[in-house]
């Protein structure tokens, strides 16, 4: 059985995104391997990691949100049945740094992933009622298929890549149940 | 009336032969995606149900509902307006562009606002308007009406937008691939959204306890049209609210897989405007984040424009639950040939537009294209709302007969086909309508019936008249009808059997193939059932198909009346014509009472399905014919062994629908045959549709489909076979291999 956390990753490939696993101390070795740049993107409502010892330029001005190659910014919820992240708006415009710049990467903490939409709902439903009523459940990159064939980035990213951040015992514990399994 | 008939197959042969191919390949696309993708789907059912239960108890307490959205939308500081029509939708919208000074509108694709015209309306009153929507952009940039509710522009191929784009805007190369002209468009766009004062969406979901939209867009385009201008409308038809935020849940799982096939569109947005996003001044230096959000204005206008009165109609009301998600046109097999532009209306298109034309522009806009429902009810189970589209139709249909004028012609059916319907109706409808009159004329008559009937003048004269195609070979009839046969057979039936059955003689079997009715016959007997075949008024398909609900009506009466003592002496009624099966199980519900409904729906089988109950039950398959039997079997007179073992089999849209398709299936291989199925989704004749000249070559070229698949080398030499009449009529057209009703091969008596 795969566990959620693969589940999650598998579905993330078939829709096109790229994923990472990190961990606060690798975090900001993923971040520069993650994005191109320019990269803009906004503040992470996480306790263990930041951005502000990366190449990311936060709290963008237009100018330099139109001329990013990249955003980050950071998903509240995952999905693992169908590899979606739940983006949620913010007043310093992570909406705009997910949206305008071709590639987007996203950062998701393991533990807010959650098996299925059912769930993600339960959430959703929540937090909007606790007034934070503004999300987008993105799923894989912009996509149209308008023009005779399936062409990706057409008003939102062309790219999308998850980085997903586990503490570090997680992230050993995964280790050996991952080695467990290799033994089986 | 025949050029008025002339001119609608023509219009139909230019769709086939222009915007047939890609329609055609979109559609199908979707379609098999859908497929696969509900497979995956845990529980599909269940999530229908769910959906459906959501949307019957939110039109129940609409008004309610309106008010709820009302107060949240307001306390999240947005506005609420009711619009009682599109005028009034409109006025609303212009005023508030103008108080924007907007010059430049953007949009995401809305089929609410194509309904209300409000482009027109905006750039009458001097404002720019631009869809973001790729195929909506398309669209405007040709000037055309969308094709499909989700993929407007599914009718234009590659070569076609690229053609467009180089003739219509000053580029310095001409632009070629699919991704030179997104990039293309996306640029163009987004300059357009980064100018743009107000920005418009439609709505596919509103919430009432939480005053929240829902967009499912692919592209990312509503987004940006919400968050770059300051000023945001958004409308969406009041049937769009849901009581609760979590009952978006079903929907969001449902939208994707029903239209396109995806599991989940790229984008589903959720917010309760107006939006805490800062607002953007692209001109600015300052963080984006300093701006703030205060200035963003929301209004939600929702309208009405003739859904409260659908409401209130018993009939139509059922289109309300209607979420928009294209499953019913993907499935349509006449849609898959010629698309949405042949289906006309002004706005909707594919299965659901009748409802939604009868209900928004009324009954004439859905006069023109209600008629390319065969009412094949292939849509019916692809619905996530399990809304009866055909039935819809049916209804529509009925009101158009019912508001006809009087015809010219009516004098030479009037006499001969007594009906319940208005001396106005349709010459053609009328003459299929009262099917069962002719058929009984045509074997009282036989075979000078036939041989007249065949005479290149009746072909004529039946042509400019009816409107019946002289290329479509006519039924023959049998002089000595299956009722007769039976009654003039000399067998003794089984004592102390187990099973009694009724095998419904339908008009086709009673008159035309008589044959199968035989076979049915001998294939119960042999497996200790006592058979009996009483004279059973017709079930009413034939008017039913042609709208005469009340003509339809009259008839299901006589079938309960006539099968009423047998169902009460414990007889069940074995169907051999799946479509009158599917009255007695389907439309009869809509046209007898409750218990007269049930006690015949639970106690009728189609002939398969009845064949493998019984075995299932321990019947003996011995005496069956099978894939051995032939030759060396005496009562099988000149068969032969070669090929009849293997099948190619083609099951009956409606045989489908219900899901019988595996009972035959499941015979057939017991008794050793190698059966291969087609999957197509229609073999195009769907009864008289097929036989009418304005329809005669769409017929033609859905039959293709099927005719490509039994002429494939899997299955070139296998023996034909097809449950329904019309199935048998068509591919006795499309091939030169005879098919026959599976029936005759498990008959004891086969004769090949
Ligand atoms: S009628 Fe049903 S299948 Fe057709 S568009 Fe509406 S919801 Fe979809």
């Amino acid at each position: 059985m795969a566990t959620q956390l693969e589940t999650f990753e598998s579905n993330l490939g078939t829709v096109r995104t790229d994923v990472t696993r990190a961990t606060p101390s690798t975090f900001e070795a993923a971040i520069a391997d993650a994005i191109v740049e320019p990269a803009v993107g906004t503040s992470l409502p996480f306790e263990e990691v930041s951005l502000a010892n990366t190449d990311v330029v936060c709290d963008p001005t237009s100018t330099q949100l139109r001329e990013a190659a990249c955003g980050v910014t950071a998903a509240a919820i995952g999905v693992a049945d169908y590899g979606s992240v739940v983006l949620e708006a913010t007043p310093d415009g992570a909406e705009f740094a997910g949206l305008f710049p071709d590639r987007h990467v996203v950062v998701l903490r393991k533990r807010d992933i959650v098996p299925d939409m059912a769930a993600a709902f339960e959430r959703l439903g929540d937090r909007f009622r606790d007034g934070r009523d503004d999300a987008v459940i993105a799923t894989g990159p912009s996509a149209t298929a308008d023009m005779g064939e399936l062409v990706h980035g057409v008003h939102g990213p062309r790219e999308t890549h998850a980085i997903i951040l586990e503490s570090e015992e997680q992230s050993e514990r995964d280790g050996e149940t991952r080695g467990e399994n290799d033994v089986q | 009336m025949s050029s008025e008939r002339a001119a609608k197959a023509d219009r139909i042969r230019h769709l086939l032969a222009t915007e047939g191919d890609s329609v055609g390949e979109n559609a199908r696309g979707f379609n098999a995606g859908r497929y696969d993708s509900v497979e995956r789907l845990e529980d599909y059912e269940a999530y229908k149900d769910r959906a459906r239960a959501i949307k019957e108890e939110a039109i129940e307490r609409l008004p309610d509902l309106i008010e709820q959205v009302r107060e949240t939308v307001e306390e999240n500081g947005g506005t609420v307006y009711v619009a009682d029509d599109a005028a009034d939708a409109n006025r609303y919208v212009r005023e508030v562009v103008r108080d924007n000074d907007a010059e430049t509108v953007v949009k995401s694709k809305s089929m609410t606002t194509e309904e209300i015209e409000l482009n027109e309306a905006l750039e009458a009153a001097g404002s720019e308007v631009w869809e973001t929507d790729l195929g909506e952009f398309v669209l405007q940039v040709a000037d055309e009406a969308p094709s499909h509710i989700v993929a407007p522009a599914i009718h234009r191929s590659r070569e076609d937008i690229a053609r467009l784009f180089n003739e219509q805007f000053d580029l310095e190369e001409d632009l070629e691939t699919a991704q030179e002209l997104t990039e293309f468009a996306r640029e163009y766009l987004g300059e357009r959204i980064d100018e743009a004062d107000v920005g418009i969406t439609g709505a596919n979901f509103v919430t009432a306890d939480t005053g929240t939209m829902a967009l499912v867009t692919s592209e990312g385009n509503a987004r940006k049209s919400v968050a770059v201008p300051d000023t945001h409308v958004a409308v969406a038809g009041v049937e769009k609210i849901i009581p609760t935020f979590e009952d978006l849940q079903p929907f969001v799982e449902l939208i994707g897989r029903s239209g396109t096939g995806q599991d989940i569109t790229s984008y589903v947005s959720l917010f309760s405007p107006p939006v805490g996003t800062p607002t953007i001044d692209f001109d600015s230096d300052e963080p984006i984040a300093d701006a703030g959000s205060e200035d963003r204005e929301f209004h939600l206008v929702l309208l009405d424009n003739g859904r409260m009165e659908m409401r209130e109609d018993d009939q139509l009301r059922e289109t309300l639950y209607c979420i928009r998600c294209s499953a019913c046109a993907n499935s349509c097999a006449n849609f898959q040939s010629v698309g949405g532009h042949a289906f006309g209306g002004e706005t909707y298109s594919g299965g659901i537009a009748t409802g939604w034309e009868a209900g928004v522009h009324g009954q004439d806009s859905a006069a023109e294209f209600n008629d390319l429902c065969t009412g094949c009810s292939r849509c019916v189970n692809q619905c996530p709302v399990k809304i009866d589209i055909p039935w819809i139709n049916t209804v529509v249909r009925d009101r158009i007969n019912r508001d006809a004028e009087d015809g010219q012609f009516d004098f030479l059916v009037e006499g001969l086909t007594p009906d319940e319907e208005p001396a106005g109706l349709d010459l053609q409808k009328r003459f299929f309508g009262n099917f069962a009159t002719l058929a009984k004329l045509g074997s009282a008559t036989a075979p000078v019936s036939n041989w007249l009937a065949d005479l290149p003048p009746s072909r004529l004269l039946m042509e400019r008249t009816l409107g019946i195609d002289r290329r479509r070979e006519l039924p023959a009839f049998e002089r000595e009808t299956f009722v007769e046969w039976f009654r003039n057979r000399d067998v003794s039936r089984p004592v102390d059997a187990e099973y009694h059955a009724v095998v419904y003689p339908d008009l086709y079997t009673n008159h035309v193939r008589t044959d199968r009715g035989k076979a049915a016959v001998r294939t119960l007997e042999a497996l200790g059932v006592a058979v009996e075949v009483p004279d059973v008024a017709p079930s009413g398909r034939a008017p039913l198909s042609q709208g005469m609900v009340a003509t339809a009506e009259d008839h299901a009466r006589d079938v309960a009346a006539d099968l009423e003592p047998y169902l009460e002496a414990g007889y069940d009624v074995v169907v051999v014509e799946p479509s009158d099966l599917a009255m007695f199980q389907r439309e009869y519900e809509k046209l007898l009472d409750a218990d007269r409904y049930e006690s015949l729906a639970d106690r009728s089988y189609e002939v398969f399905e009845y064949v493998y109950g019984l075995l299932e039950n321990g019947a003996d398959p011995a005496p069956l014919g099978s894939a051995h039997s032939g030759a060396d079997d005496a009562t099988a007179g000149t068969g032969t062994e070669t090929g009849a073992a293997d099948i190619a089999y083609h099951s009956h849209c409606q045989q489908r629908t219900l899901e019988l398709e595996p009972y035959t299936i499941d015979v057939l291989e017991r008794l050793s045959y190698d059966v291969v199925t087609s999957d197509v989704e229609c073999c195009g004749m769907a009864g008289s549709f097929g036989y009418k000249q304005e329809y005669y070559d769409l017929s033609m070229d859905v039959g293709d489909r099927l005719r490509e698949q039994f002429e494939a080398p899997d299955a070139a030499d296998r023996t034909v076979v097809a449950s329904g009449t019309s199935c048998l009529e068509q591919l006795d057209s499309l091939l030169t291999r005879r098919p026959r009703h599976p029936i005759s091969l498990v008959d004891p008596g086969r004769v090949d």
